[in-house]
């Protein structure tokens, strides 16, 4: 049984066809880079996961189970969205705090790492307003591990972040890996992944064009690097 | 629930609209009573204020704060929280944070100047006025995408129900002057909130009798138990039916 499975899943916003199909299987202990060109239905996808957006046909299994007006199965799901959009008014603690008090807590332990390693004790007292992007980013990838959920979905993780924060994010990525859990990271920038992915999914206008290892990406593509042989697939694609 | 709800409440009683809101009606109200000898001249004046400011207040504030708030509510939904039990719990802040500025700037008074039946009737009808108003701006914003155009539909549709409806009954009252229509004009006040609850507090005054034939249809239907019961089940639909219609938006709603 995989841990997500996407079954034909299909969502057009009025008459823009943004998943045309889609049918993916993600399995515990990886972490899957899902890439594409702008507006090609990652962001859509992913929010269709976490039930934010419904998709017209189509359904989602977690766990084996369909997430079908569901919620509960969003507990094991940390979220870090692209652009976090949050309370401007209230200050860092203050949202830190709602969302630990509004989650149940019971056999739950908290994974307050990133806490230190991001040093988010020293702006509890700022707005969320003030924040820069990176600052939010900080946050918002704080609350997607708190919880210690079976899977992260990271939407542009390291976009904002400076390279220090970024290698502490790569890090913990990896160590959740290793602790058995699914990652799911979208991104652009590819190089920065290079290290730590361990499978594909290359999207194109709301069509799953491929999902393999990415041993097996880099060796029928012939480039090393990861950046290369996507570029590679591209330009071929484009040629056709 | 009752924490998203604790949540949404002490961030609307912090907003410095709400405080105005309370101050004022607080202020209009303790002035109106002290100004007139006669406790029930004061009621008239207020009943006529609230009839067009509650309404618009409830409008405009919980439409204002549902588009300002949207962050609010999708760092929620991506939470395991169900989406209706998030979407009642912006409802019931709403409702509790301006009933409280309700009650406080407008029960207060009432109660100390004139705690009659007609008064109590008032702060009742106020309630559940503040109450219908924020349900009619739940359904119009999660149906409307954009904040302007969410807006001016929440306006106008004070418009209409604040000005307009009377302007329509009175236009078709004076077209078919012929005709018994009393029992026609009962009928459609239902479907106006605001008059309803103005039929519903004047009728309590006893001065119904000044308004002619129709009032006396009016007493006689809006009058007893009976006519207590349909007229706050009215009320009460107004407040379910907008309610529900946009639980059900809000579950499949794209956010």
């Amino acid at each position: 049984m995989s841990m997500i499975e996407f079954k034909d899943i299909r969502k057009q916003f009025d008459k823009f066809k943004v998943l045309k199909g889609v049918n993916l299987q993600f399995e515990k202990g990886n972490i899957v880079a899902l890439i594409g060109p702008n507006a090609c239905g990652k962001t859509t996808l992913i929010k269709c996961l976490l039930g934010m957006v419904i998709p017209n046909s189509g359904d989602i299994m977690f766990n084996g189970k369909s997430i079908k007006g569901q919620w509960d199965y969003r507990t094991q799901i940390g979220y870090m969205p692209q652009i976090a959009r949050y309370p401007e008014n209230m200050k860092v603690g203050q949202v830190l705090e709602m969302i630990e008090d509004l989650r149940d807590k019971t056999n739950i332990s908290l994974d307050k790492e990133l806490y230190e390693a991001f040093k988010l004790g020293s702006i509890l007292q700022k707005r969320m307003g003030a924040l820069s992007g990176g600052t939010r980013q900080k946050v918002s990838a704080y609350l997607a591990f708190l919880f210690n959920p079976q899977v992260l979905v990271l939407d542009e993780p390291t976009a904002g972040l400076d390279p220090v924060a970024s290698i502490i994010l790569k890090d913990k990525i990896q160590k959740e890996k290793q602790n058995g859990k699914l990652i799911i990271v979208t991104s652009h920038i590819l190089s920065e992944l290079d290290e730590i992915i361990n499978q594909i999914v290359y999207m194109e206008e709301g069509n799953i064009i491929f999902n393999k290892p990415i041993e097996m990406v880099k060796e029928e593509t012939g480039k090393y690097k990861l950046t290369e042989a996507i570029a590679h697939i591209m330009s071929i694609k484009n040629k056709n | 629930m009752k924490k998203i709800v604790k949540y949404v409440v002490s961030d609307i009683l912090r907003n410095k609209i709400v405080i105005a809101y309370t101050l004022f009606l607080l202020l209009f109200s303790l002035g109106l009573f002290m100004l007139e000898d006669v406790p029930e001249k004061s009621l008239m004046s207020l009943l006529t204020l609230n009839l067009i400011l509650v309404p618009l207040v409830s409008t405009m504030f919980s439409t204002i704060y549902i588009y300002n708030s949207s962050e609010f509510i999708e760092l929620l939904a991506a939470q395991p929280i169900k989406r209706k039990r998030l979407w009642m719990s912006v409802f019931l802040g709403l409702t509790t944070a301006l009933t409280i500025a309700f009650l406080i700037g407008c029960g207060l008074p009432i109660l100390l100047f004139s705690p009659t039946g007609v008064g109590i009737s008032m702060i009742i009808t106020g309630v559940f006025l503040t109450v219908i108003f924020i349900s009619i701006s739940l359904l119009t914003s999660v149906y409307i995408q954009d904040k302007t155009k969410g807006i001016g539909a929440a306006l106008l549709l004070w418009l209409y129900f604040a000005l307009l409806f009377d302007g329509l009954v009175m236009f078709i009252l004076f077209q078919l002057l012929e005709y018994p229509l009393e029992g026609v004009i009962v009928g459609l006040s239902i479907l106006n909130p605001i008059d309803l609850v103005r039929i519903v507090v004047l009728i309590k005054m006893d001065i119904s009798a000044l308004m002619g034939v129709t009032s006396a249809v009016f007493k006689q239907s809006f009058t007893g138990s009976i006519g207590s019961i349909i007229s706050f089940s009215v009320l009460v639909l107004w407040i379910a039916i907008p309610l529900v219609l946009s639980l059900r938006k809000f579950a499949k709603k794209d956010l």
